[in-house]
């Protein structure tokens, strides 16, 4: 029997499984957007048109990046130690409280200083809320998909109530921080599009990733951790420590996440201040192959989803919950597309593995 | 005979690979056919063909004169081929009754129906003198007995061929007699056999004809009282076999391991095995080989002594220094080394390189890293050397190990774990799953080093690689050690006995003696 051209097609079918992804949820869209009145053509037009076609669109795409692509990594580098960080959220509400108390409490620090210690609060605030559960898995086995979850609400809720009792504004009238000093804000660096430094720092957040995990005993630690815990461990690497390490570095750049937002566009802590860029990161992450160059292309990605959706919502008058409902597919079909894959590749490596063992 | 089951032409390929090229067989109503073959021959695969967990690429099948064609384990379950698998799949806190009934539903649904269960499977092993309890828990069973529930599972479930895949490699002696003796049974009520196996004696004593595999091909079949072992081991190898192994006789030097009252207890798992306060030491130039079946307390004992699992009593010192609060890694500065159980669980990250995997044991070492830094030219350089002296195949340091063969994998674990020339060396299964070439060569490695003054523990179930290679064997059974022999002068009856848990009555510890 010869082989169909089913299997002779199937490995490349199945590398490109994001792109089939991406462009199955752009189709299954169009019926929706078809279905509110608008011509699909006509609104994809007009989604790439706002993403790229304008200096200040292709800002506001930059602008959403940059979150995006921080919390991609984050998800990214629990991913590679094994675990499933779902706690984005919370991760980087925490992030963003240590950050702005810090930017609060301290106003009159020149900006070369406050800046990066408000950034090096975030990170703190975002790693401890990563690292708890790392600890709780790491040391008694309790799935980080669940806690982390619960610590959403913990550290969400949290930051509200503060925003409602000490963080509050002195005018008392909403949920909100007073304004930060402008010495912790990320400034411009490019005026025409209003691009601010956060694009850089995350630029850097993906070598430094690329560096940590791939150059150093660190990420080595961490990514044997990943691949095979019981060879890890009759290795002699610390297996506790390398998933609490990676847990607080995968919630330290959800901090950073939280803090490039509040930072750069919002300059001030307010409560659901995030539409939801810490969950965003998984599908970040997962689309990117958890490899820094790719997060960083799927984070683009989804940046220009996001700011082209808000244009096609002006200009085409497509409602805001379609354009949710198709950014939920793009992500639907993106986790199909990467659990097919991974389980692909999970049922050749077990018939492989048979095989070897064959008698 | 009429025949019962027609294997046609059957192919199947993985990734390219060849494992069954146009395998034709035949097997008669009331046989025991042999399929014999190296490890990697394609014998598994073709049996996981039959049973319907693999789909062949070519080929077919017929089965009581009709065309046959399984897309399920279930599809085959139910035209009566029943399994035996190397590794049994029974739910080791479920009682025998609960595991046989297990995914056949309830004749009272919802009810589980547990009595008339429980009354068949009693009287299916009395009708084929299997002597099993329904109401034992599965946990509790020995070896042999849950080999015995798995052929009464296949029994229940309406089967009439049997395929049992290597199902003396966790026997004892007497208990290997036990199973042939209830194999005969089977086929004199009109069952069929396929026996899988490696091992020449068995095709011998149990057989009525037997296919010999090799490459993935059949090289031939042949009624077993017209052939010899000699010309089975041609076909099967290819070439003239039977390497011997030459153990030089030599004076052991200085106790480097050193194992007292060791008790181990892992209580977050139901079914493991407390090693009851052993003793032993190793020398060097010497190599203790532990005998015994598997689940006697070998993986706690290793565990153990490579820093996994703390003693909950007693002590283990290596050249002197106490291990208890070392650590795996501890235990590595000690300068062991050490060859896993499972090498794909325990030995190998399989999304690493074969570089990767090379310095996993001493990556924090310089010149490897420097500060956290990983150094590439001195990992290459040395991933280079190594493939080259341990002939690891193919040669690229940046191939992933789950690409591997088995026996490279286990060679690219030899480098790392030996080319350091450790002081001691623990050695579990060393040679599982390997063919002739590639156990040929971990035996003399193993050899070289006892020459060179390692002491070497070696922990096998293969009681062939106990006496090849040890100087002295102990017997494990039940977590304790029953008694340490000369390898020289000992009986293989004697180390049989003790295995099935005989104690001997009178232990004369040779190291008293000396």
């Amino acid at each position: 029997m010869s082989r169909s051209w089913y299997q002779k097609a199937a490995p490349l079918l199945f590398a490109l499984a994001p792109v089939w992804a991406v462009l199955g949820a752009l189709a299954i869209g169009a019926v929706f957007i078809a279905a509110a009145g608008i011509s699909p053509i006509d609104a994809y037009a007009a989604l790439l048109d706002g993403a790229f076609g304008s200096l200040s669109g292709f800002g506001i795409t930059i602008q959403k990046t940059v979150p995006l692509l921080f919390a991609g990594l984050g998800v990214a580098v629990a991913f590679r130690c094994g675990l499933f960080n779902i706690g984005g959220e919370g991760q980087l509400y925490i992030g963003a409280l240590f950050g702005g108390w810090v930017a609060l409490t301290f106003p009159n620090l020149p900006a070369p200083i406050l800046l990066p210690a408000v950034l090096i609060a975030s990170f703190i605030g975002g790693g401890i809320w990563g690292a708890i559960p790392g600890y709780l898995r790491a040391k008694w086995n309790k799935s980080e998909i669940i806690t982390t979850i619960l610590m959403n609400y913990i550290g969400f809720w949290f930051v509200s109530f503060l925003l409602h009792g000490p963080l509050q504004e002195s005018r008392g009238y909403y949920p909100q921080s007073e304004i930060l000093p402008q010495a912790s804000w990320l400034p411009i660096i490019w005026e025409p599009a209003r691009v601010h430094l956060g694009i850089i720092l995350a630029l850097l957040a993906a070598a430094g990733v690329y560096v940590l995990m791939w150059r150093t005993t660190i990420g080595y630690e961490i990514r044997a951790v990943g691949s095979n815990p019981e060879a890890a461990e009759y290795s002699g690497i610390p297996v506790v420590r390398s998933m609490v390490l990676a847990m607080f570095v995968s919630g330290g750049l959800m901090g950073l996440a939280g803090a490039s937002e509040i930072l750069g566009v919002q300059h001030r802590l307010s409560d659901f201040f995030s539409p939801g860029y810490g969950f965003d990161g998984i599908a970040v992450a997962l689309l990117g192959y958890t490899h820094p160059l790719g997060v960083t292309l799927a984070a683009v990605f989804f940046g220009g989803l996001r700011s082209g959706f808000n244009a096609v919502q002006r200009t085409e008058g497509l409602p805001l919950a379609m354009a949710q409902v198709v950014q939920g597919l793009v992500l639907v079909l993106v986790v199909a597309s990467v659990i097919l894959a991974r389980v692909r590749t999970l049922l050749r490596r077990r018939e492989a593995a048979s095989a070897g063992r064959a008698d | 005979m009429p025949t019962l089951l027609q294997l046609e032409n059957i192919t199947k390929i993985f990734d390219g690979l060849v494992a069954n090229d146009h395998i034709s067989l035949e097997v008669e109503k009331g046989e025991i056919h042999a399929l014999l073959g190296e490890n990697g021959a394609g014998k598994t695969t073709l049996m996981n063909i039959l049973y319907g967990l693999y789909h062949a690429d070519g080929g077919q099948i017929t089965l009581r004169g009709e065309r046959v064609a399984f897309s399920s384990p279930g599809d085959a379950i139910r035209l009566g081929i029943g399994m035996v698998h190397q590794h049994f799949m029974l739910i080791p806190v479920f009682t025998v009754a609960e595991n046989i009934i297990l995914g056949l539903g309830s004749l009272r649904r919802p009810v589980l129906d547990l009595d008339s269960a429980t009354e068949r499977i009693a009287r299916l092993s009395e009708e084929y003198g299997l002597d099993v309890d329904p109401q034992a828990e599965v946990c509790n069973l020995s070896v042999g007995a849950r080999q015995r529930v798995e052929i009464i599972k296949a029994l229940y479930r309406g089967a009439d061929l049997f395929i049992l895949d290597e199902p003396t490699s966790v026997l004892t002696p007497q208990e290997v007699d036990d199973l042939f003796t209830v194999l005969r049974r089977l086929v004199k009520e009109g069952h069929s056999v396929i026996f899988i196996t490696h091992k020449l004696d068995e095709v011998m004593s149990i057989s009525d004809r037997v296919t010999v595999l090799r490459d993935g091909e059949v090289v031939a079949t042949v009624h077993t009282a017209e052939t010899t072992k000699e010309d089975l081991a041609r076909m099967m190898v290819g070439r003239e076999i039977v390497f011997t192994v030459h153990r030089e006789p030599m004076s052991p030097g200085e106790t480097v391991l050193e194992v007292n009252g060791l008790q181990v207890d892992i209580d977050d798992d139901r079914c493991s095995m407390p090693l009851q306060g052993i003793s032993f030491s190793v020398r060097r130039h010497e190599i203790l080989g532990i005998a015994g079946v598997g689940g006697n307390g070998q993986s706690e004992l290793t565990g153990a002594v490579v820093g996994l699992f703390k003693p909950a009593a007693g002590n283990i010192t290596i050249l002197g220094k106490d291990i208890a609060d070392q650590g795996t890694k501890g235990v590595i500065k000690l300068n062991v080394g050490r060859i896993p159980e499972d090498r794909q669980a325990q030995g190998l990250v399989p999304d690493f390189t074969i570089s990767e995997n090379l310095i996993s044991t001493n990556f924090w070492e310089r010149p490897l890293s420097r500060g956290s830094l990983l150094n590439f030219s001195v990992i290459g350089q040395l991933a280079r050397g190594l493939i080259d002296e341990y002939d690891i195949r193919p040669p690229h340091p940046g191939l992933l190990a789950k690409q591997m063969s088995g026996g490279n994998q286990q060679k690219l674990i030899l480098a790392r774990e030996l080319s350091r020339d450790p002081d001691l060396i623990i050695a579990v299964q060393p040679t599982r799953g390997l063919d002739v070439g590639a156990t040929e060569y971990i035996y003399k490695e193993l050899l070289n080093h006892r020459e060179r003054g390692a002491a070497i523990l070696l922990i096998s179930t293969e009681l062939e690689e106990i006496f090849a290679l040890s100087d002295r064997i102990a017997v494990m059974f039940k977590g304790d050690i029953l008694g340490i022999r000369d390898a020289d002068t000992v009986e293989i009856e004697d180390i049989g006995l003790m295995m099935a848990g005989v104690r001997p009555e009178e232990q004369v510890a040779p190291e008293a003696s000396r």
